[in-house]
């Protein structure tokens, strides 16, 4: 925080602009974004359908949510996702993002193609997954891969993975995006040293490329984590958690307890739940890998 | 210097244009070249369908195979999609994003400025507020934010949308203008005072001018943010004359269920905004994107 320098800074008669700027942009965000987690944990402790006013109802909400096992399904199916998409997402994201990062033509043409994903929307991509892999008119069923002649969406042991993999075409391209820019600060003269040293290709990769990019996958692996608390678009779309609870990970379970079944209450609970889950692990990660960190470091130059 | 956890500073925005050399290696990369096309097939078949599917004739959608070239191409899908309502639709998304984002690049100009040349008071109360903020779901706050949307009595209007969808791009935009401005020598600020100018001017003539690369940064990532946002429209609007596009796709599905090429138009359609935007300014475009967290 250069809070320092500046003072030290402004130790002359140079005061500098009123630090009243920044009251617009605090009273928005903290009454749309800070107010609204305190209003959220306020309402789980009452019943609501959403109409007239909050009912006191104590720890009832938290009583039901804890001991329900759709609830503990939710979140292990969030948890589930978080894990499988990493998986999925980051090997392919770095391998891509390096191979990118090179300045060859042909990879700056692939790059281009790569990249269209990222101009779809989540509600685009969604629409047009469902019909693409549609068991009747989709694109594998003509049969002619008998083995991807399936119910993709609707078949309750294969929809988890398929939305899954969804998300993750949907992402992958922004990660390999992240990537890039990552392997390009890599300084050359390291590959130079280990080529001289006899460093092969898969050496320079895990001994250079690897440890140069952590901070790369720390910021990579925070948005991805964070990301899969609340896929909700595409989801919602695709299966609308369904067939059954198959895909019906946290925000869709809370969506569903609001605004379905109205129980406001309940689903403001949920949502404590979702806020609490995705703070600690966005703080977790960012105090351990210091991605608050930001003071300027042209300063002092 | 590979500090890559520092979001967006000066030369970040413009990470897609420096480009030094591949890491330099004789032999081929053969695991990455392999992948790399296997990748290619992963984007493109998908993309191949989408645009294949959305020039079919609804019969010849049916008969047709998935990946044939359509035997009777037709304009129609695309007609059906002007005809009901697309207009109406692509409007409103374009009043949501247009506003949202220029007060998103507004306030979080003020407030940037005011942190990174002032940083006491309100605007260092400001600057760790929307650092801690950048940890919350939105998804969280959608009951809240819908119980004030519909006390404030603005329930089913545009403006119910942008006012959280403002709140919501504020913290990155301003930990991106903040760093920036940072690096701007005070100096420069100095010299103009010096030579009269008020504080008000020194921010419009000095630090307006200079921030403008990531005030372009920031305004893509805000935008597109709010252009593609699904569960704000969802939750806080239900009338069919303040839907937005990526609701409207939904709608589209329900209305021409197994006309599919018709869907698939519609999904064209509605990206085009972002597709010319894409061939038009690639570079900034995806700087945008990973804006503060690209480098």
């Amino acid at each position: 925080m250069s809070v320092k320098a500046a003072r030290k800074a402004d130790v002359g008669n140079h005061v500098g602009p009123p630090a009243s700027l920044s009251v617009p942009a605090l009273a928005a965000f903290g009454v749309f974004a800070i107010l609204p987690l305190f209003v959220a944990l306020g309402l789980s402790f009452t019943k609501w359908n959403g109409l007239g006013s909050p009912e006191w109802v104590g720890l009832a909400n938290w009583q039901e949510i804890l001991t329900d096992p759709d609830l503990g399904h939710s979140i292990a199916l969030t948890i589930g996702l978080m894990v499988l998409s990493w998986v999925i997402q980051t090997p392919i994201s770095m391998l891509l993002g390096v191979f990118l990062a090179g300045s060859q033509r042909y990879r700056e043409i692939l790059a281009i193609i790569y990249f269209v994903p990222l101009l779809l929307s989540s509600a685009a991509i969604a629409i047009a997954f469902r019909n693409l892999l549609d068991p009747n008119f989709g694109v594998f069923a003509s049969g002619l891969l008998p083995f991807l002649d399936q119910n993709w969406l609707g078949n309750p042991d294969l929809v988890f993975v398929t939305v899954t993999l969804i998300i993750s075409w949907q992402f992958i391209p922004f990660h390999t995006l992240i990537y890039q820019g990552g392997a390009r600060q890599v300084p050359q003269s390291m590959y130079e040293a280990a080529a001289l040293d006899g460093a092969g290709r898969v050496q320079q990769f895990f001994f250079i490329t690897l440890p140069q990019l952590r901070y790369t996958i720390v910021t990579s692996t925070t948005l991805m984590l964070v990301g899969a608390l609340t896929y909700f678009d595409v989801i919602w779309i695709l299966t609308q958690g369904g067939p059954g609870d198959a895909t019906r990970i946290l925000p869709l379970a809370m969506y569903q307890k609001g605004f379905v079944a109205n129980q406001m209450g309940v689903a403001s609970a949920i949502a404590v739940v979702l806020a609490v889950f995705g703070m600690t692990i966005s703080l977790t990660i960012t105090k351990l890998s210091g991605f608050t960190r930001m003071e300027s470091q042209m300063e002092g130059e | 210097m590979s500090r890559t956890q520092v979001p967006a500073r000066k030369s970040s925005v413009k990470i897609i244009r420096s480009r030094p050399a591949a890491p330099i290696s004789h032999r081929r990369n053969v695991i990455g070249g392999v992948m790399s096309f296997v990748w290619l097939g992963v984007v493109a078949l998908p993309l191949y369908w989408i645009i294949l599917t959305s020039f079919r004739s609804q019969s010849g959608f049916f008969v047709d195979g998935p990946l044939a070239f359509p035997s009777e191409p037709t304009l129609d899908n695309y007609r059906l999609v002007l005809e009901n309502d697309f207009w109406r639709y692509l409007g409103n998304s374009a009043i949501v994003t247009g506003a949202a984002t220029t007060f998103i690049v507004a306030l979080g100009f003020l407030a940037a400025y005011a942190i990174a040349r002032n940083g006491r008071g309100v605007s260092k109360t400001t600057f760790t507020v929307l650092l801690l903020g950048l940890a919350i779901p939105l998804q969280a706050t959608i009951i809240p934010i819908y119980l004030m949307i519909v006390e404030l009595g603005l329930y089913d209007s545009l403006l119910g949308i942008v006012l959280p969808s403002v709140a919501f791009g504020l913290p990155i935009t301003v930990l991106i203008l903040v760093n920036f401005l940072r690096d701007v020598p005070r100096s420069l600020f100095e010299a103009a005072r010096i030579d009269g100018a008020s504080e008000w001017q020194a921010m419009i003539k000095i630090a307006l001018p200079l921030a403008r690369p990531a005030l372009v940064t920031v305004a893509i990532y805000a935008g597109l943010n709010v252009w593609n946002g699904f569960l704000f429209p969802l939750i806080l609007t239900q009338s069919e004359d303040k839907r937005v596009l990526p609701l409207a796709l939904t709608t589209y599905q329900g209305m021409f269920t197994i006309n599919v090429p018709a869907v698939i138009a519609a999904v064209v359609m509605s990206s085009i905004p972002v597709i010319a935007l894409y061939i038009f300014g690639r570079r900034q475009l995806l700087a945008g994107m990973t804006a503060g967290f690209g480098k």
